[in-house]
């Protein structure tokens, strides 16, 4: 089941990648100057560290930390 | 003149790194080539992100901002803030588990263990050697561009540092770097490089906010209100099947044979952990910066010759000579943190994969060995020194990247997948892929036409005005890759790349056209506007798939080897 859930979080996030909803609109000018759809393309990168941090904390592929004990 | 000292001080401090790094090595190639191994978390990050980001990431982010918008970032950086995490933390991590076990120091090394093979093995290596070899090039290109650039007299216009000179100076410490201290001069030297460029961005956006007379509200609003321009803050120029197939492109990541090698180097696994979590901010603490300034530029300078000059010309107008000279190391920063993994990566394939694999270390030893792989490195910098002045005014520094270099690792990803993920993977789906790989790069390189002449530009380009938005027909000129269509007033321009059909199936209403090539740019296009990235993947993958199925399995022996899991040691070939 979590193998799953992550499966479809990482999913979500590729598909978020394609806001097709930005694609032809500049504003609302975030913080006055960033166009929108770079604003959310920024904060995408930022989804994708959050991302990150989830897959280490559930999906952290423990065995091969015995690889680096049995190889010493 | 500045400028130009404190960068030549900074190169000077490389070079110097490189010869503590020296002392401190060992006459052999596994601390050569992978510092024993040792690197720690911090230096193991830096490491790997000065890695990735080349000239392109800088130079080639903002000049393709500055003519295309803001939708760069989403095309590049965005996709590989997700992408290249997730490679390094399901590949890059297990690869780093085989180098520790297995003693491989090299994809190939790995290849020919796991598949049981010797010349395909061979083949792999030349097929990334010839691909490693441009985005090598492009490094010593952005760093001669970058030296000529910021060396320019504002009343000569002639640089101080020509640019054959700047390519030979950014060739020389690269050099001098890597030949000396190997992996760990070059990691070393990394630590500085990429603080530097992640500073870099936020420094000179600050600057420049500061000293241009408007503010960027002022800039950005300008670009949007005008129908020609709106481009440059939207991406309604852009295709949307293009901005999907650059989702592809960062699966080339872990295929760069310096990708791989740097994940052999880590000392412990959980390098990797930070080092995923913080790639995604990197990538936004560089590239968001470039991005806006290139579009800010376009706003600010209106029309200029060399858009890939865009980020410089900016510091040059906007800041103050002593910062201009530390952010142009900044930039040099990233285009040698790349270049010396790129230089050390081709010494270690070619060392480990042909000079020792075809039995050179029985003939001449292990120091030899590290003496060899010290002369690959300067022979192979001058040749890519010489084809850097070849190549320069002839093609744009990220065109050569993509077509040559990104595609093809791209496309060579699901051999390191199979090998790595399916037992019953094969040396001749690997091989399938390879060769249909390189055809298909062969095949794109003589149907890749020739870019349209840029339009004529106004005598304004020369001595370009600051300080003042450019009006909208200059700044039409400037974006040569769009025909816009007639549209309504007051909506925005809707706009189709003008093609070439290559290949069309069926005529009339019910044509598809299979192949075309875009009449501005001369890239080939699949279908209707994919990049040919992914129908090279899509090969690449059917190729492993189908081939190995055809063909019978490596020895149970080899798949207990590297499926079953466990800390049992079994040695190789190559301790």
């Amino acid at each position: 089941m979590k193998k799953l859930l992550l499966f479809l979080l990482i999913v979500a996030v590729y598909a978020a990648h394609q806001d097709l909803w930005n694609w032809k609109k500049p504003d609302p000018m975030i913080f006055g100057f960033l166009p929108v759809g770079l604003a959310y393309q920024a904060a995408y990168s930022i989804a994708c560290s959050v991302l990150m941090a989830v897959m280490v904390k559930t999906a952290w592929p423990k065995h091969l930390e015995d690889t680096e004990n049995s190889s010493k | 003149m500045i400028p130009v000292i404190v960068i030549l001080a900074y190169l000077a401090l490389i070079a110097f790194i490189g010869g503590v790094a020296f002392k401190k090595g060992q006459e052999n190639t596994e601390d050569f080539f992978l510092a024993n191994r040792s690197i720690g978390p911090l230096v193991f990050f830096l490491s790997i992100f000065a890695t990735n980001m080349t000239a392109f990431a800088i130079l080639g982010s903002s000049g393709l901002a500055y003519r295309r918008g803001i939708g760069v970032y989403g095309l590049m950086a965005a996709s590989s803030s997700f992408v290249i995490p997730l490679t390094i933390f399901f590949i890059g991590t297990r690869l780093w588990a085989l180098g520790k076990k297995f003693g491989h120091q090299t994809q190939v090394s790995y290849f020919r263990d796991r598949w049981e093979c010797n010349h395909i093995g061979t083949v792999i290596f030349a097929l990334s050697a010839a691909m490693l070899v441009p985005y090598m090039i492009i490094s010593i290109m952005g760093g001669g561009t970058v030296l000529a650039d910021i060396s320019t007299s504002a009343e000569t216009h002639q640089p101080l540092i020509a640019y054959p000179v700047g390519c030979a100076i950014v060739a020389l410490v690269v050099t001098l770097n890597v030949f000396l201290g190997g992996m760990r001069g070059t990691v070393w030297v990394n630590i500085l490089q990429t603080i530097m460029f992640l500073c870099f961005g936020a420094v000179a956006v600050a600057w420049i906010s500061h000293a241009l007379p408007h503010d960027f509200h002022y800039y950005m609003d300008k670009l949007a209100s005008d129908p020609k321009t709106r481009f440059k803050v939207t991406r309604e120029n852009m295709v949307a099947q293009e901005f999907w197939s650059y989702t592809l492109i960062p699966l080339s990541s872990i295929m760069f044979p310096h990708m791989a090698i740097m994940c052999f180097s880590a000392r412990r696994v959980t390098a990797f952990k930070q080092t995923v979590i913080a790639y995604p901010l990197a990538i936004l603490a560089i590239w968001l910066p470039c991005v806006f300034l290139g579009v800010l530029g376009f706003a600010a300078l209106g029309p200029i010759h060399d858009p890939d000059g865009v980020l410089l010309q900016m510091l040059q107008k906007f800041a103050p000579a002593w910062l201009a000279g530390l952010l142009g190391a900044g930039i040099i920063s990233a285009v040698m943190g790349s270049d010396a993994h790129q230089v050390l990566a081709l010494s270690t394939m070619f060392t480990k994969d042909i000079f020792v694999h075809y039995g050179g270390r029985e003939k001449f030893g292990e120091k030899r060995s590290v003496h060899f792989a010290r002369g690959f490195i300067v022979v192979v910098t001058v040749i890519a020194y010489l084809v850097a002045l070849e190549l320069k005014d002839k093609q744009g520094i990220f065109e050569i990247a993509i077509r040559y270099a990104f595609s093809g690792f791209a496309a060579m990803s699901p051999v390191m997948v199979a090998a790595m993920f399916w037992r019953r993977s094969t040396k001749w789906g690997a091989l399938a892929a390879t060769l249909f790989v390189a055809g298909s790069l062969i095949a794109t390189g003589f149907l890749q036409g020739k870019p349209a002449p840029p339009p004529a530009p106004p005598s304004a380009i020369t001595k370009p005005s600051t300080n003042t938005v450019a009006n909208s027909a200059t700044l039409t000129n400037a974006a040569p890759n769009i025909v816009a269509s007639n549209t309504p007033a007051g909506k925005p321009a809707t706009a189709k790349p003008k093609e070439d059909i290559i290949w069309q199936v069926g005529q009339g209403t019910n044509a598809v056209t299979i192949l075309s090539r875009a009449a501005a740019t001369g890239d080939v296009r699949f279908l209707d506007g994919y990049m040919t990235v992914f129908p090279m993947v899509l090969g690449s993958i059917l190729c492993v798939f189908i081939f190995s199925l055809a063909t019978p399995p490596p020895s149970q022996e080899t798949i207990a080897k590297y499926f079953d899991k466990g800390p049992k040691t079994i040695p190789t070939a190559e301790p």
